[in-house]
């Protein structure tokens, strides 16, 4: 047996040079000859456009060229991906506005100079002349023409199984309830860049700044350009976070490259702050209607959801992407004998919106578990009891809950969810807790406990391939189509290559996110590399490591069988005789090229790891001011291949979920005029605001459906975070239900308590 | 993200400075002193100055010592001066327990405590601190020089009684009584954002009860300011709860609230009753 590697808290092996200031972001990256690209943005949220002045501009000395949409005529609109719902297409957005604009920021004209400032100076020069039209800002109010004949609802999704109705006529109680969640999304420390060059004796395009998903984004840019797939490659570099947004195809990139090729210079754009809030897809807002019918006991009969997803202003990549989500995965870990939901994807004249980690979730999972709350309060038990009442049990594993997204049906691979639910409580000390609330409110503090699970979904496939080379020197390349977002995936990949071949973990490199060394790749997007990549490296691996004991058996004057290989030397598993190199057996096959292997791992279904968010808060009665005193998080993830990297996942994940919960907002005037511009406005936690954490790694439920058991972790820490510190808010204040939207900003607070 | 062309002046001696802000001041010439208000709007180009006159090697400037009785803090003093007490006495107490809330660390070893001022945000500490105390504030301008009371200097939201050609030179504060309390509490949505309210107290403790009481609140109005009917509320009642509380609730009723899209006039007094009374609150413990 190899040594083990896989579940051990490895260093990263991608942090020497990002700790040593050595990274290379996308701004980090310039050619010699590059222009400076700087969008020209809609002032108006919504509005015809009359004429576009470019004269001014283009006189400025250092100015190379302006384009607007005429000059991007050939273009067609950004098209969608990971769906098949129909209806989409008449709502993409073209790179360039044509007749009319539908948000602030949204691209109108762009300027390519000489460096950055003057082509913002140049920018400051173009005239837009705009026609304003009302704007539509409320996805659940009245809704307003796209274009003529093009309603703003843009499609209603509805998804369900069993008898609602006959629930809900005979039910002991029905509880309802309104919920929304504000609009927020993920924010990059570093903002988009695009770097773009055409190599006129090889013809072939290239851009830098990729990220997430560079392949598609490959083959979508040659669509859009009417290139040759084979002549344009996408380059990933260091990523300063993607959490959904970041490396999606947006207008910038497309027309990064097209000017490149046109205008024959290297043509550089790097987004701004105030550009990135305004300009990035924005995410989460939504408003549910949701009720149950219960028993008397509590026992859920039924649930019915509709639910208004704001998309903002145009159907982006993600098409109905989080609306299918938060529709699929409402019903959680719970037993709900009969379940309908009809989400309305309904245009406005905002920031268009994708998804952003836990998409879909973060948003249903606020709805379920307020619904699960509100059932505890007229039930007359306890949330917990409430809870574990209507958990799913072990034996109903696997559980087919009878809905289907994203192209796979939902079926809830493995979970012991009641599980753990104890082994959140104990790791809370659930009555030490309760107790130490209770001693406090008697002193006159307003401090309470919230508790919220949630079923999460990972390992999206259909496909991911892995090549992995053995050079004569002994040194091993992992070849993916993966992307790294900052997630570990070198060092994760790298560990379950290291102990499925018996190499060295140090002697691995692992190449991500280049489109010119693999031919396919899905990238890095919804907590589905480990499982994904990691399975397709496993069998690599495993290939590989059988190819180099049967080529050493004979050298070894043994049989393959009586052989085992540990940090690259293969030796016979009863320790007798001399060992040997896998460096000397790829030596001999090759000597100049060594060995290679190949591998791919195809599946049809996602996996399903679970978990449980706790949190304690205090709340200021005076100001309405929310504190999260700390937080914890039980998390299941049938197996966890490098523990700290989970733990890194779910720490970080925490702080974007208390920000959606108490601060983050983009906030717009009732003429649509996004008041959330600078980080002055929208309001990042900062690590003041970021409570103590406690993370539980439970390995209880394994995958079926891959070897090692894997599930993913990257959406853990943000799930049920807007659940869990609602329902700690109302137990502070001792007024079940009285949070119902997000986020909780001190302001609204008070003003529901004036209400009450 | 990048600022419009301006030029950058930088003299040497203040004699130099104010020539040359006399002559760029028609040409939306500005100072720059830390720069950690002014650059970030620059760079939104919400404000596009032609000229800089950067005071940061300006000679004198740094100047921060206790003369005739005053605390003199010269425009190139940073924040983060304050972070130990620059005087053995309560007015050093009280300015080291203020700066903490100020922005962050980095913000504060650049900011300056007269660009603060010059800069006038209704929610600005320093302000707050200025108004409360009374401080004096010295403008000097090509040729001249005159001082500005605290309660005419602040004109409303970021607007000062400084003339285009005037640098805030010095701000002075009278040193503070010995046995002087005093107290400071803010609410913002995080940790070093600017305050949503901030209130500073002052008073001395006579034959048992509270004289000379002294309450500013900021944030809450356009400009920072003393609230005399919470001052009367105070003078001459014995320190505690019924007498912090009624100061408050004077404060809360006092006031004409900002409001903006978010915050309504009824929370802003909500907000102000909080700080008031914790500021007091702060004095006592
Ligand atoms: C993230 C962040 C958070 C912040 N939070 C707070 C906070 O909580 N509380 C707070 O009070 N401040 C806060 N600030 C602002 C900070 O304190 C600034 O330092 C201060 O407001 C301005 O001081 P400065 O020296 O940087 O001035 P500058 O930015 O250089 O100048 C500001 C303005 O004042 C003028 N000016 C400056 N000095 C003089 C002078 N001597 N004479 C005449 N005019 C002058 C300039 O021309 C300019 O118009 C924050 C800033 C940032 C970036």
């Amino acid at each position: 047996m190899a040594s083990r590697i896989i579940g051990q808290s490895r260093k990263r092996l991608e942090d020497p040079p990002l700790l040593t200031g050595q990274g290379r972001f996308a701004s980090d990256i310039s050619f010699p000859d590059q222009l400076a690209m700087r969008v020209v943005r809609s002032g108006y949220a919504h509005g015809r456009i009359v004429s576009v002045d470019t004269s001014e501009a283009c006189a400025l000395p250092g100015v190379f060229a302006v384009w607007t949409a005429d000059d991007v005529a050939d273009l067609p609109p950004i098209d969608v991906r990971l769906t098949n719902i129909k209806g989409l297409a008449p709502y993409r957005q073209y790179v360039l506005a044509r007749d009319k604009v539908r948000y602030v920021g949204e691209p109108v004209a762009v300027v390519f100079a000489s460096d950055a400032y003057t082509a913002e100076d140049a920018a400051d020069l173009v005239v837009i002349d705009i026609e304003e039209l009302p704007a539509v800002l409320d996805a659940a109010g009245e809704t307003g023409d796209f274009a003529p004949g093009l309603p703003t609802e843009v499609i209603v999704i509805e998804k369900g199984y069993g008898d609602a109705d006959a629930a809900f006529k005979t039910a002991q109680h029905v509880v309802s309830l309104t919920l929304s969640v504000g609009r927020h999304s993920g924010v990059p420390l570093e903002t988009r860049g695009a770097i773009a060059r055409y190599d006129a004796k090889h013809d072939m395009l290239e851009m830098y700044g990729a990220a997430k998903v560079p392949h598609w984004n490959r083959d979508q840019i040659a669509i859009m350009l009417g290139r040759e797939r084979k002549s344009i490659n996408l380059y990933e570099g260091h990523t300063g976070g993607g959490f959904g947004v970041r490396g999606e195809l947006y207008p910038e990139d497309v027309i990064a490259c097209y000017a490149a090729l046109k205008l024959g210079r290297p043509v550089k754009w790097i987004e701004d702050r105030r550009e990135n809030l305004v300009a990035c897809n924005h995410s989460r807002e939504q408003t549910h209607r949701i009720r149950a019918a219960i028993d008397a006991e509590g026992h859920i009969l039924a649930v019915e959801d509709e639910f208004f997803h704001d998309q903002g202003a145009y159907v982006r990549t993600h098409g109905a992407t989080v609306a299918d989500l938060a529709a699929a995965m409402l019903p959680g870990p719970y037993r709900i004998p009969a379940y309908r939901a009809v989400g309305h994807i309904r245009l406005t004249n905002k920031t268009p919106g994708g998804t952003y980690r836990a998409p879909g979730r973060y948003e249903s999972t606020f709805a379920r578990e307020r619904l699960l709350d509100a059932i505890a309060a007229k039930a007359g038990i306890s949330p917990v009891e409430a809870r574990r009442r209507n958990l799913l049990q072990k034996a109903d594993m696997p559980y087919d809950l009878r809905v289907d997204t994203l192209g796979t049906k939902v079926v809830y691979d493995s979970g012991d969810y009641g599980g753990l639910v104890r082994k959140a409580i104990d790791a809370t000390g659930w009555q030490t807790l309760r107790d130490a609330v209770a001693t406090r409110r008697k002193a006159g503090e307003t401090v309470g406990v919230g508790l919220a699970m949630f079923v999460e979904k990972s390992g999206l496939g259909p496909y991911d391939d892995v090549r992995i080379e053995l050079s004569p020197s002994g040194a091993i390349e992992v070849i993916t189509g993966a992307a790294s977002i900052g997630q570990g995936v070198e060092t994760v990949i790298a560990q379950i290559c290291a102990e499925t071949l018996g190499a060295a973990f140090d002697t691995i490199r692992v190449t991500h996110g280049q489109t010119d060394r693999i031919e396919r790749g899905l990238g890095a997007f919804a907590s589905r590399v480990t499982v994904m990549t990691g399975e397709a490296t496993r069998r690599a691996a495993e290939a590989l490591r059988a190819r180099l004991l049967a080529i050493a058996a004979p050298l070894m004057q043994t049989d393959a069988t009586q052989l085992t290989v540990s940090d690259g030397w293969i030796a016979r598993t009863d320790g007798s005789g001399p060992s040997m190199a896998i460096a000397d057996v790829a030596r001999s096959i090759d000597a100049t090229h060594g060995a290679s292997s190949e591998a791919s791992f195809e599946s049809s279904h996602m996996v399903y790891p679970y978990g449980v968010h706790v949190a304690l808060v205090q709340v200021d009665r005076e100001t309405g001011g929310v504190t999260v005193e700390r937080y914890l998080v039980a998390y299941d993830i049938g197996r966890a291949v490098n523990p700290m990297l989970v733990e890194g996942q779910i720490t970080g994940g925490i702080a974007q979920g208390i920000g959606g919960a108490l601060l983050e907002e983009f906030l717009y005037d009732e003429r649509g005029e996004p008041l959330s511009v600078t980080f002055a406005d929208y309001l990042m936690p900062t690590a003041h605001e970021i409570p103590p954490m406690d993370i539980v790694i439970s390995e209880d439920a394994p995958s079926p459906l891959n070897p090692l058991g894997l599930k993913g972790s990257g959406e853990a820490g943000v799930n049920a975070a807007g659940a869990a510190i609602a329902a700690a808010i109302d137990d502070a204040l001792g007024m079940p239900g009285l949070i119902t939207r997000l986020p909780v900003t001190p302001q609204r607070l008070k003003a529901a308590l004036a209400a009450r | 993200m990048k600022p419009a062309p301006f030029v950058r002046h930088t003299p040497r001696t203040l004699d130099e400075a104010l020539a040359i802000l006399a002559e760029v001041a028609p040409q939306d010439g500005r100072v720059l002193a830390g720069g950690q208000s002014l650059v970030p709007i620059m760079a939104f180009r919400m404000a596009r100055p032609a000229h800089l006159v950067d005071i940061n090697e300006v000679a004198g400037l740094d100047k921060l010592i206790v003369e005739n009785g005053m605390l003199i803090v010269g425009a190139r003093v940073r924040h983060g001066a304050f972070h130990k007490p620059v005087e053995p006495g309560p007015l050093g107490a009280l300015l080291a327990s203020v700066v903490h809330n100020i922005a962050h660390y980095p913000i504060r070893m650049r900011g300056t405590m007269c660009g603060s001022l010059a800069h006038a945000d209704p929610s600005s500490e320093w302000c707050l601190t200025a108004a409360t105390l009374d401080a004096e504030l010295v403008a000097r301008r090509k040729g001249g020089e005159r001082i500005i009371p605290a309660r005419d200097f602040f004109e409303g939201l970021m607007s000062t009684a400084l003339k285009e050609d005037e640098l805030l030179a010095e701000a002075r504060y009278m040193l503070l009584p010995a046995g002087t309390k005093f107290g400071f509490n803010e609410f913002s949505r995080r940790a070093g954002d600017f305050a949503m309210s901030a209130a500073l107290a002052t008073y001395r403790i006579v034959d048992g009860r509270i004289a000379d009481a002294r309450v500013g609140v900021g944030g809450a109005e356009a400009s920072p300011r003393r609230i005399p009917e919470a001052e009367a509320a105070l003078n001459g009642q014995m320190p505690g709860d019924a007498a912090f509380r009624a100061a408050a609730e004077a404060a809360s009723a006092a006031i004409d609230p900002l409001e903006d899209i978010q915050t309504t006039g009824e929370y802003r007094r909500d907000l102000v009753r909080a700080v008031v009374r914790r500021a007091l609150e702060a004095s006592v413990k």
